[in-house]
């Protein structure tokens, strides 16, 4: 059996489902940013899959996945900008212990 | 036949490599994991014949975000305490499994209309014609180069020394 649409469908799905439980259960902030971009990535390869098997001359995926790539660019420098920053004030990037805002 | 190989090994060890973000004890060792599934991804993108973002994806994240998330690494000193999971393992678990399952069904069961015209091999231009010409996406380039610069000025601001 070919390497069709659907295998890079369910990779695409795996890496999301890996990425999501991390970013809920990591007790580290930075772990937490690096499984967001495990998802971000799973998204980009169910863009390309879907431009490659069902509208290969329009490459429209493709450019979708370009601008995923340059959002999630931003969200990493952004994000790691506020790991740090927390850093400095609260001497910890454990996401427990970083509760200002409970109730 | 070469790209089913190619396709199986990258996917296999883009999944390692990802299991291995979460499970890993050492925070660094978690770093050097997701930028393997990183590498991974590109040859991905190579087996579906997208060139350009294979070469934007290297640059991008190996080359990139993965540097960001190792200098923040080094940065915060938490790596003696070890990647630690919070209390909402078994609950999360449950959830991404059950999302996991829907989410396959919807996949598999689904009947897409695949065609199969041979692909673009070289796509940089034709990626360029589609972005760049008439009915493109210009809009989008000139907000994101407007958000590339916000997050730069966000980030320098928020790293500052008082």
């Amino acid at each position: 059996m070919s390497i069709g649409l659907e295998h890079y469908l369910v990779l695409s799905a795996v890496l999301f489902a890996i990425g999501l439980f991390g970013a809920l259960t990591k007790r580290n902030a930075l772990v937490v940013l690096m499984c967001i971009e495990i998802m971000l990535n799973s998204v980009n390869i169910a863009m390309v899959g879907f431009s490659r098997f069902i509208t290969p001359t329009e490459l429209t995926g493709q450019i979708f996945a370009i601008f995923i790539i340059v959002v999630a660019a931003a969200e990493a420098a952004v994000g790691l900008a506020i790991v740090i920053s927390i850093f400095r004030n609260r001497d910890t990037v454990d996401t427990t212990d970083i509760d200002l805002m409970k109730g | 036949m070469g790209i089913d190989i190619a396709f199986w090994i990258m996917a296999v060890v883009g999944v390692v490599a990802a299991l291995g973000v979460i499970f890993l004890k050492n925070v660094f060792h978690t770093a050097l994991s997701l930028i393997l599934c990183l590498l991974t991804v590109a040859g991905i993108y190579i087996t579906l014949s997208a060139d350009f973002l294979a070469g934007v994806q290297i640059l991008v994240y190996v080359g990139g975000i993965s540097i960001l998330v190792i200098l923040a690494i080094m940065l915060t000193r938490e790596v003696h305490r070890g990647n630690l999971n919070n209390k909402l393992r078994i609950p999360a678990f449950i959830i991404v499994a059950v999302f996991l399952g829907i989410i396959l069904y919807a996949m598999l069961n689904t009947s897409w209309p695949v065609t199969t015209p041979p692909p673009m091999e070289p796509t940089t231009a034709t990626l360029a014609d589609k972005m760049l010409g008439n009915n493109g996406f210009i809009l989008g380039i000139e907000i994101a180069g407007a958000l590339l610069l916000a997050a730069v000025l966000g980030a320098i601001v928020l790293v500052r020394e008082k």
